[in-house]
C-alpha cells in the first residue's frame, strides 16, 4: 500500500521532469517546421543552410573549435602528465587555476581581455589575425576546466609511472612517451574533452560578439532579431550538434554521466 | 627508482615541464583579470581609491546587482527544488528504469545547454505564437451564463516570456538538470537500512526526512545550490537573446559598459566586474569545499 503511494509520487516528479526537458525541444521542432502556412516543411532549414552568412560563421566557429581543441591538448596534456609524474605537489594549485574560468563570468573575462589586449604593449585587436589569436586563447581558457578535468580523470586511470619507465627503458625520449604511449591510452578522455570543448566554442556568443569576429553565436542573435522561424531551425541544429557531441561522450564513456560544471 | 630519476634531472628541469601552462594561464587568464581588478581600485588619473565601489551601492548599478541576485536566488530555489524532486523520483522514488536513464542522460545534456539557442527554444515554445501557448490558448470553457473563459491563455493571464518570469522559466531549463546531476549521488548514498531503522523506532515519513535524511543531505544540497546560484549569476547570453538587454542584470550592465561606457566612468565598470567575480568566487569556492567534504563522506 505504502510502496505504491511512494511510487506514484516519484512517478509524478519523473514525468514532470521529462515534460520540462522535452516540451521546449518539441515546441522548437514543431515551430521550426511551420514556416509555410498550413503544412510542415523544411523551408526554415533550407533558408538557413542557403544563407552564405550562416555558412561563413559556421565555418569560422568550427575552425576555431578545432584549433581550440588542438591547442588545449598541446598545452594541457603534457602539463597533466608532468604533474602526475613529477609534481604532484602542484596539483592543488592547478586545480584552483582550472576553476578560475568559472569564477570569472565570461562577460567579465572578455572585458578584461579587451582592456588588456586592445592597447599597447600587448596590442592584439588591430588585425583580424591578431584578434583570432586572442579569441582562440580565450576559448582555450574557457575550455580549460573541461579539458583539464577530462585529461586528469583519464590520467588517473592509467599507471603513468610504469608506462613511462617501460617506454624509457625501451629507449623513448619524453616526447615519444607522450605521443606514442600516453596519448593512445587517453583516447576516450581526450575525445570527451575535445567534444565538449568543441560544442562550447560552437555555441559561444560573448567572445565572438565583443571581439567582433564572424562567429556563429553573434550570427544567431542577429537572426533572432530579424526573423521568426529561422532561429527555431538554428536552435534545433544547435541542439542536434551540441547534444550529438555530448551524446558521443556518454556513449564513449559507457553511460557514466560525469558531472560537469556549466560555463555559460 | 623514483629517487634515482629525480636526482638525475635538476629541479629547474622539473619545473620547466609546467612552464608552458603557467605562462599561458598568466597571460590569458590572470593578466586580464588582474588588469580589471587594478582598474577597480584606481581613479581616472591612476591613483589608488576605493570610491569606485561606492557606486555599487547606489543608482542603477545597485539595481542591476539586486535584479541579478533576485534572478539567481529565484532560479536556484525553483530549479533546486524541482531538480531535487526529480532526483528523488529517480532514486528513492523508484521511478521506472527507462525514465531514470532518460532523465540522467538528458540532464547531462540540458545542464550544458544554454546561451542563445535556449532563448530561441523558449520563444518557439511559450512565446506569443509558441507551440505550448497555442495549445493552452485553445483550452476554453463556457460556463452556465454562456461566458467563455480560457484559463490557460498565458498572455491573457499576465504571463510574458520577455520578463523576469520568462527568464526564470528559461534558466530553470539548465538549473534543474544541474541539480539532478549534483544531488543524485548524495541521494543514492541514503541507505535503506536508515529508513527502516527510523521506521522501527516509530518515525513517520516526515520525521525520517527531517531528522535523518536532510541532515545527511544538507551539505550536498547547499553545494548544489551554490553551483546553481553561480551559474545563474554569471549567465548573459540567454538573457540577452531573450530580452535584448531590457532586464537590467549585472552581466547586461557590464556588456553595456564594454560597448559604450554607460556609467560614464571606466573604473566604476571595473568595480562592477570585480564585485561579480567576488560573488562568483565565494559560490564556487564554497561549492568546492562542500563537495570535497561530501565526497570524503560518501566514500566512507
Amino acid at each position: 500500500m505504502r510502496i505504491s503511494r511512494i511510487n506514484l509520487w516519484g512517478l509524478l516528479w519523473a514525468i514532470l521532469g521529462l515534460l520540462y526537458l522535452f516540451a521546449p525541444l518539441f515546441g522548437t521542432l514543431d515551430f521550426s517546421l511551420r514556416m509555410v502556412k498550413g503544412q510542415y516543411s523544411l523551408e526554415a532549414y533550407q533558408l538557413v543552410l542557403a544563407d552564405p552568412k550562416f555558412l561563413e560563421s559556421f565555418r569560422y566557429s568550427a575552425v576555431m573549435g578545432i584549433i581550440t581543441v588542438l591547442v588545449s591538448i598541446v598545452i594541457f596534456l603534457p602539463t597533466v602528465y608532468w604533474i602526475h609524474l613529477r609534481l604532484p605537489q602542484v596539483r592543488p594549485v592547478i586545480e584552483i587555476i582550472t576553476l578560475l574560468p568559472f569564477m570569472v563570468p565570461v562577460i567579465v573575462y572578455v572585458f578584461g581581455l579587451i582592456r588588456t589586449f586592445s592597447r599597447p604593449p600587448f596590442l592584439f585587436t588591430l588585425t583580424p589575425t591578431g584578434t583570432d589569436i586572442l579569441i582562440c586563447a580565450g576559448y582555450v581558457v574557457l575550455a580549460m576546466p573541461y579539458m583539464y578535468r577530462a585529461i586528469d580523470i583519464g590520467m588517473r586511470s592509467i599507471d603513468v609511472h610504469t608506462l613511462t619507465e617501460a617506454a624509457e627503458s625501451l629507449g623513448s625520449n619524453r616526447f615519444q612517451v607522450i605521443i606514442n604511449v600516453i596519448l593512445p591510452n587517453l583516447r576516450i578522455a581526450l575525445l570527451s574533452g575535445a567534444l565538449i570543448s568543441f560544442a562550447m566554442v560552437i555555441g559561444e556568443l560573448i567572445l565572438g560578439d565583443f571581439l567582433v569576429r564572424p562567429a556563429l553565436g553573434p550570427y544567431m542573435v542577429e537572426m533572432g532579431k530579424n526573423y521568426a522561424y529561422q532561429p527555431a531551425a538554428l536552435a534545433m541544429m544547435s541542439y542536434a550538434l551540441t547534444w550529438g557531441c555530448l551524446g558521443l561522450i556518454q556513449l564513449a564513456s559507457r553511460g557514466g554521466t560525469s558531472q560537469q560544471f556549466t560555463g555559460r | 627508482m623514483e629517487r634515482i630519476r629525480a636526482a638525475r634531472s635538476s629541479p629547474l628541469m622539473k619545473w620547466l615541464g609546467v612552464a608552458p601552462f603557467f605562462i599561458f594561464v598568466l597571460a590569458f587568464q590572470i593578466l586580464p583579470s588582474l588588469n580589471l581588478f587594478v582598474g577597480a581600485f584606481q581613479d581616472q588619473d591612476g591613483n589608488f581609491t576605493l570610491s569606485n565601489f561606492l557606486s555599487l551601492f547606489d543608482g542603477f548599478v545597485r539595481r542591476s546587482y539586486i535584479v541579478s541576485l533576485q534572478v539567481s536566488v529565484i532560479t536556484s530555489i525553483v530549479g533546486g527544488v524541482f531538480g531535487f524532486m526529480v532526483a528523488y523520483a529517480i532514486t528513492v522514488g523508484r521511478a521506472p528504469r527507462w525514465m531514470r536513464n532518460i532523465l540522467m542522460t538528458f540532464s547531462g545534456l540540458a545542464a550544458n545547454f544554454g546561451g542563445v539557442p535556449l532563448a530561441f527554444a523558449f520563444i518557439a515554445t511559450v512565446g506569443h505564437t509558441g507551440f505550448l501557448t497555442a495549445i493552452l490558448h485553445n483550452i476554453c470553457f463556457t460556463n452556465g451564463a454562456g461566458v467563455q473563459t480560457c484559463p490557460f491563455d498565458l498572455y491573457q493571464n499576465g504571463f510574458n516570456l520577455y520578463t523576469l518570469t520568462g527568464l526564470t522559466l528559461a534558466y530553470t531549463y539548465f538549473q534543474f538538470p544541474l541539480m539532478v546531476l549534483t544531488i543524485t549521488p548524495a541521494l543514492e548514498s541514503l541507505r535503506r537500512e536508515w529508513r527502516e531503522a527510523a521506521e522501527n523506532l516509530g518515525a513517520n515519513a516526515v520525521q525520517y526526512w527531517w531528522h535523518v535524511a536532510l541532515p545527511i543531505l544538507w551539505p550536498s544540497i547547499l553545494a548544489a545550490t551554490m553551483l546553481l546560484f553561480a551559474s545563474a549569476f554569471g549567465a548573459y547570453a540567454t538573457a540577452y537573446a531573450l530580452t535584448g538587454g531590457s532586464i537590467p542584470l549585472a552581466t547586461i550592465l557590464v556588456s553595456q559598459q564594454i560597448r559604450g561606457d554607460v556609467l560614464g566612468n571606466p573604473n566604476e565598470g571595473y568595480a562592477v566586474a570585480f564585485g561579480m567575480v567576488v560573488i562568483m568566487s565565494l559560490c564556487i569556492g564554497l561549492y568546492s569545499i562542500l563537495q570535497q567534504r561530501t565526497a570524503m563522506w560518501l566514500k566512507r
